[in-house]
């Protein structure tokens, strides 16, 4: 590794310049400095060194090779990020140096955590390894905590594993200690919580303070904030620096987004297909790329502001949507679910008002429960909305009845985020895309059908035989393109897409993207895209809406609301969306942590 | 996302659960499952109310053939049963509130007398039973789930599988032509033997328990005595729930122990013994209980058969008794009684369950 | 492993996605295989391997052997059931076993114990497959019906089932018995009781697996997919529900078999069965084999017994294995090294093909 890098984040100075920057959290780092006190040769050695690794799984279709001849350095208190697209052996390689392996792995080379090699370790000795010299945070927060036990027995059961004389006393107050270091409030009162109490970014700060509290140098990261919101992300990425920062804790980061590794590392893995191809310092792997899959990786990523879909259009269009008619309009639109047994009402959109024009692409953009995806299914008929007005193609919504909405349908397409679910897996492609021609042109003969599915197929750029295979043979961004293409079959007005990209891979996505632009600039739809993904969002759509908590708070074209935005929110939402370039994110950062530094979740 | 009532956008914000364990949910939850049981019961007791009635009347069926036609329309007007059938139905759910039960005719016992008498003994049954199945069905299980797809697993599995198509009187029939016929170890039949009935005679109050009496009477051999005749009834009814039991602790606790909670145990240091036997079994019991106790319910059914084969004298065998001879009143009175013991069981099983998961839901 | 960062689904959707991800999977494989293959049992045995595949094979050798008997019965039998006499001359009762014409003796009431044991298997079959047949087709239909629906109809249905289904199933094939036949019967009169009591008790587990299964599905995004082009009521039931709901089917169908026959005996144990004249059923044989049990006779007992065993345990180990076959997370992991890994291994194995070879590589690479 290359050691000679400069320590380059602006707040990491060297390792434990700021353990008595922080008066109130000068005790816990005592306690954690005690704990973690080892003689000093071991310090300057690297925490992790993986030899050679090379991981085979047995399946059914023979010997797979997930990892093969992977070679790793990381010194203490370093950040190493290892990036990489589905299927590159990222994660196997990060459970790999906690033993973590399924039984059908077979592993070759050598892992050595704080000189010792992990590789055929087992029993006792890996155990004595795990949580004490290295932890892991996985990526779902919520299953990797056990539901049905409180808090601090969780965190004692690590803690008993490595000092079987400890009591029950010792261990909560090591509890309470370690989530107080990770900022969970009132923690004397909540480790005695279950795990469902907290939200996701707080269950993920007890993921942290878990391995905190074992005392462990090097914490594993699976892909930490990829199931939280972008807010919650870069308070969890703020937490992570500073464990690093304060403890000298050694980080591996594993994950797909490129913004996170801009924001957080200080060197970096790429790896693809097993192997890793190319290894450099942050800041020089987003200046200057080596290899050609890099770059492509790189350039696939949106960068927020990069291209606005508006900007890019000639003044003539802008007038022309501008006057175009409405599509869809909404006036104080407000959505509520029934509440259950007599429990109020839970209202998931309140008093929205927004218009999408023909022709206009409307970006919606929010976080999980925002009502992003509600406002989408209700436009599409597939919710009913409450009280206000919605008028969707000169049809008002409220009260409208299936069968006086059923011709409106065929002039709706949507697009949904999962592409592994949009399917009935017993139907082949082309059954799939012809059942709205099924359903809405009964006249039609089989083999026009059969026409126009190939035409479809050859307009999302995919081979006109897959009409004949099942969706399960196609890949998750073909599927997506085949949905697409279902959503499209009908020429309609109308096309909901609700995260359509957000299960794909970077250049998954930027494909898919492109394809969707073209579509719209050669059909001319009105669209309605949602996305959590501002940059995405931008990059596609003509307007853009931002949703919080059920609230409509900013809504204007893509420059006026990255550049201007009017509510703290999208404030917010902007400066936690981490950019793809080290030098402007650690700026970015900076201004974050001025204005939203002590907020916690 | 799909279904917005189950995950979608529901708000996450710690504010709106906090407190939700301090006692509403709870209470709630078990207001609103106590308040379940009455559509259950009232669901069985009319369903079954007219399933019986829609072949006749129990007087016809009991009696008919042996009187003449005057006799049987009178004796059937005297019951009531002349009138229509939803009166009949009304005047039927009414008794019950009261908590009578009917009157059986064959020997004129009130149906809450008989369950009274007999319920002890079925309840002394089922218990030994459920103990037999619990320390066979769930240590094994948690040994089958351990070594998945070994050995041991593979011989666990086909013997609970065999335990499952063995029927309950087959099973006792092989049991008493071993031990009791082959062997001369264990009693053939009944709760005790002849001898043991005329010491028991002594006791001024008697329990329904034999077993509680022999202890209060201090009599070593009565203790024994009684424990023998148990053994065969509660090792033929238990290994067929064990073997049930052994397959639920095992698919649940796999399920469990593939989840991530568990990894994420493991890369913290503790022992795969440990994992198996807190971190995965804790969250493997909710649905293990539950099921567990429908299981229960359903021994009741196996007792039937079980006090049949053993002629322990409980519940299941007066059941069969009364079917024999046609007295469909007496049936159906201890059907209905059974359906309400089963109704509160599932009750308190629902219960525990929701004591064990911190995620009360409703 | 590139799951998105808003909506992390919850649990019971990633175990959704799952199956369905399994399931497309079980299509896919099969699609590319000849009819015949594709044919339930055939892929399940195509697909086992190990412990597994014995088991199958075991179960499948003891139904189709019960079948076949059942077949057969006119032949391989030496007796009528209801015969006590050949030739006018009668067999003499509880001939011990080995006796000359009675290779495994004969009952109290005088009945050849072979005959009646051969006999048996028509009458389990029939029962059986009444039985199965009725509440499969009661249960689907309700439960599709009501899953779809839902709302009043749904409540009302499943708190119906949930009250018959937590009710000891015995019981309620007594009642049900008593209702239908008075407790006595002729050979279809007492098969069709019995078959119809059984129904009764099934037809509630049917429902509940299958509207289950349907409330599952109606969420996922392909059933919502097929709702916002204007699908059918009709059409999404059929097409888009029903196929994928009924995989666990097979499964319940032979744990039903099973139960059915089981519940037969029972019936006949107690006395609530078919007359021994009108058929041979094995319930009844036990129960008047008990008290021989006592004087030491144990074959008039035994045989029937093993007879029910051996079928209950046939049909029983067949659906066992297809249950382990069908679900993905009891398929993948067994011992056999060579050719299956776990879950985990499973889905990274598969995406790192899927990245190294076929259709997502070429994407990347566009």
């Amino acid at each position: 590794m290359s050691a000679a890098a400069p320590h380059s984040t602006p707040s990491g100075g060297a390792d434990g310049t700021r353990y008595a920057a922080d008066g109130t959290r000068s005790a816990v780092d005592g306690a954690r400095l005690e704990a973690g006190a080892r003689p000093e040769a071991d310090a300057s050695a690297a925490r992790l060194s993986i030899r050679d690794l090379g991981i085979t799984f047995a399946t059914d279709g023979g010997d797979v090779r997930a990892v093969d001849g992977v070679s790793l350095d990381v010194d203490p208190g370093r950040i190493l990020a290892i990036v990489g697209e589905s299927g590159s052996g990222k994660s196997v390689t990060a459970r790999s140096i906690l033993g973590l392996l399924p039984e059908t792995a077979t592993q070759s080379g050598a892992v050595l955590v704080s000189g010792t090699d992990v590789v055929g370790l087992s029993g006792a000795r890996l155990r004595a390894v795990r949580g004490e010299d290295v932890s892991m945070v996985f990526q779902e927060p919520s299953s990797a905590l056990n539901p049905v036990f409180p808090i601090w027995w969780q965190m004692g059961e690590g803690l008993r594993a490595h000092d079987p004389k400890i009591t029950r006393k010792q261990i909560r107050a090591k509890a309470v200690e370690s989530l107080r270091a990770v900022g969970i409030p009132d923690p004397e009162e909540r480790i005695d919580r279950f795990p469902d109490e907290f939200s996701g970014g707080q269950k993920q700060r007890i993921m942290i303070a878990m391995a905190l509290s074992l005392g462990a140098e090097l914490i594993v990261a699976d892909e930490p904030t990829t199931a939280l919101d972008v807010t919650v992300q870069a308070e969890i990425l703020e937490l992570l620096r500073d464990v690093r920062d304060r403890f000298g804790t050694s980080i591996i980061v594993i994950t797909h987004n490129m913004g996170v590794v801009a924001d957080l590392a200080d060197e970096v893995a790429v790896m693809y297909a097993g192997r890793i191809i190319e290894r450099a310092d942050v800041r020089e792997l987003f200046a200057h790329p080596r290899e050609e899959y890099t770059r492509k990786l790189l350039g696939a990523v949106p960068h927020l502001g990069g291209d606005s879909a508006w900007t890019a259009l000639s003044t003539a269009e802008q007038e022309a949507i501008e006057a175009a008619e409405p599509v869809v309009v909404a006036k104080d639109l407000v959505i509520e679910y029934p509440g259950r047994l007599g429990r109020p009402a839970f209202r998931a959109v309140h008093g929205v008002d927004l218009m999408i024009r023909q022709g206009e692409v409307y970006g919606l953009v929010g976080e999980s429960g925002s009502g992003k995806t509600t406002i989408g299914r209700t436009i599409a008929g597939l919710e009913k909305a409450t009280s206000g007005s919605l008028r969707v193609l000169g049809h008002e919504m409220i009260g409208i009845s299936e069968r006086a909405f059923k011709p409106v349908r065929r002039e709706i397409g949507f697009v949904f985020q999962d592409p592994a679910t949009s399917f009935n897996p017993h139907l082949t492609i082309e059954e799939c895309i012809a059942e709205p021609l099924v359903v809405h042109e009964r006249g039609m003969s089989a083999r026009d059908r059969t026409a126009r599915v190939r035409s479809l197929l050859e307009s999302v750029e995919l081979p006109g035989d897959y009409a004949r295979r099942f969706p399960h043979e196609l890949s998750g961004g073909q599927r997506q393109r085949v949905s697409l293409a279902r959503a499209l079959v009908l020429n309609p007005t109308l096309l909901i897409a609700d995260e359509p990209t957000s299960a794909l891979d970077v250049s998954v996505q930027a494909t898919v993207l492109e394809l969707f632009r073209q579509l719209q600039a050669e059909l001319g739809f009105a669209a309605l895209f949602i996305s959590h993904d501002l940059a995405v969002v931008d990059s596609l759509a003509h307007r853009i809406g931002v949703l919080y908590r059920g609230e409509l708070v900013e809504s204007g074209h893509g420059p006026d609301v990255l550049h201007r935005p009017t509510h703290d929110y999208t404030r917010r939402l902007i400066a936690s969306l981490p950019v793809p370039d080290p030098v402007e994110q650690a700026e970015r950062r900076r201004v974050f942590q001025k204005n939203w530094g002590d907020r916690v979740d | 996302m799909s279904s917005p009532t189950t995950t979608a956008e529901a708000p996450t914000a710690p504010t709106a659960r906090r407190g939700r364990r301090a006692g509403g949910g709870l209470g709630r939850y078990i207001l609103v499952r106590f308040a379940l049981i009455i559509p259950t019961v009232w669901i069985l007791m009319t369903v079954v109310f007219f399933l019986m009635r829609i072949t006749g009347d129990p007087i016809t069926a009991a009696l008919g053939g042996r009187l003449t036609p005057d006799q049987l329309a009178e004796r059937r007007a005297a019951a009531g049963y002349d009138r229509p059938l939803l009166v009949q139905y009304l005047d039927y759910l009414g008794s019950v509130l009261r908590g009578d039960f009917g009157t059986t005719y064959t020997d004129n016992t009130p149906v809450a007398t008989v369950l009274a008498t007999y319920g002890a003994a079925t309840a002394e049954l089922v218990v030994y039973s459920v103990i037999v199945a619990l320390v066979v069905g769930v240590p094994l299980g948690m040994v089958a789930a351990r070594f998945r797809d070994r050995w041991p697993d593979a011989v666990l599995r086909v013997g609970a599988i065999l335990g499952y198509a063995t029927p309950v009187f087959f099973v006792g029939l092989l049991l008493k032509l071993v031990f009791s016929v082959q062997l001369g170890w264990l009693p053939v039949a009944g709760r005790i033997s002849s001898r043991g009935e005329l010491t028991m005679g002594r006791i001024t109050n008697p329990s329904p328990s034999y077993l509680l009496d022999a202890i209060r009477l201090g009599d070593g051999g009565l203790i024994v005595d009684v424990l023998t005749h148990a053994v065969l009834p509660a090792v033929a009814l238990g290994l067929l729930t064990g073997g049930i039991f052994l397959r639920l602790v095992r698919t649940n606790l796999i399920g469990t122990l593939e989840m991530p909670y568990v990894d994420s145990a493991r890369s913290r240091g503790v022992s795969e013994v440990r994992l198996a036997t807190r971190h995965a079994l804790r969250p493997a019991l909710i649905p293990i209980v539950t099921v567990m106790g429908m299981q229960i319910a359903m021994m009741l059914g196996g007792a039937v058969l079980t006090e049949t084969t053993f002629e322990w004298k409980g519940l299941g065998y007066m059941l069969a008794q009364y079917m024999q001879a046609r007295d469909y009143v007496a049936v159906q009175g201890i059907v209905m009684m059974l359906a309400v013991i089963v109704a509160v069981s599932n009750f308190i099983v629902d219960v525990i369950a929701a004591l064990i998961d911190p995620r009360v839901r409703y | 492993m590139t799951v998105s960062n808003p909506l992390p689904p919850g649990e019971e959707s990633l175990a959704q996605d799952m199956e369905l991800e399994a399931e497309g999977a079980l299509v896919a494989q099969d699609a590319q295989a000849p009819w015949f293959a594709r044919l339930p049992l055939v892929s399940h045995l195509r697909r086992s391997v190990g412990l597994q595949r014995a088991m199958l094979v075991v179960g499948l050798a003891l139904t189709a052997a019960l079948l076949l008997t059942a077949l057969l019965a006119p032949i391989i039998a030496p007796y009528s059931f209801s015969a006590t006499s050949a030739d006018g001359q009668d067999f003499g009762t509880q001939l011990p076993l080995g006796s000359p014409g009675h290779l495994l003796g004969t009952t109290v009431s005088g009945f050849d114990v072979l005959s009646r044991v051969i006999w048996g298997t028509r009458t389990a079959v029939a029962v059986m497959a009444c039985a199965v047949v009725a509440s499969l087709f009661i249960g689907v239909l309700l439960g599709l019906v009501s899953g779809y629906v839902g709302g009043w109809l749904d409540r009302i249905l499943v708190m119906l089932a949930d009250a018959v289904y937590a009710f000891p199933s015995l019981l309620l094939a007594i009642v049900m018995s008593i209702v239908i036949s008075g407790g006595q019967s002729s050979a279809w009169g007492g098969i069709l009781a019995a078959a119809i009591s059984i129904t009764v008790v099934f037809v509630p587990q049917y429902f509940r697996v299958i509207r289950a299964e349907v409330v599952r599905l109606k969420a996922e995004p392909f059933v919502e997919a097929a709702k916002v082009v204007g699908t059918g009521h009709g059409r999404i039931m059929g097409t888009h529900l029903l196929r994928n709901a009924t995989r666990t089917l097979p499964l319940i169908f032979t744990l039903n078999s099973s139960e059915a026959i089981l519940t037969l005996a029972a019936l006949g144990f107690l006395g609530f069965g078919i007359e021994p004249t009108s058929a041979a059923e094995w319930g009844y044989d036990l129960n008047r084999a008990m008290s021989d049990a006592t004087s030491g006779i144990w074959w008039t007992g035994l045989f029937p017994g093993l007879a029910i065993v051996l079928s209950v345990l046939g049909v029983t180990l067949v659906g066992e294995s297809i249950n382990d076959l069908n679900d993905p997370r009891l398929r993948t992991r067994r011992p056999a090294r060579r050719r299956s890994g776990s879950v985990t291994a499973a889905t990274a194995a598969t995406s790192a093909t899927a990245a190294a070879s076929s259709p997502a590589a070429k994407e990347a690479r566009a």
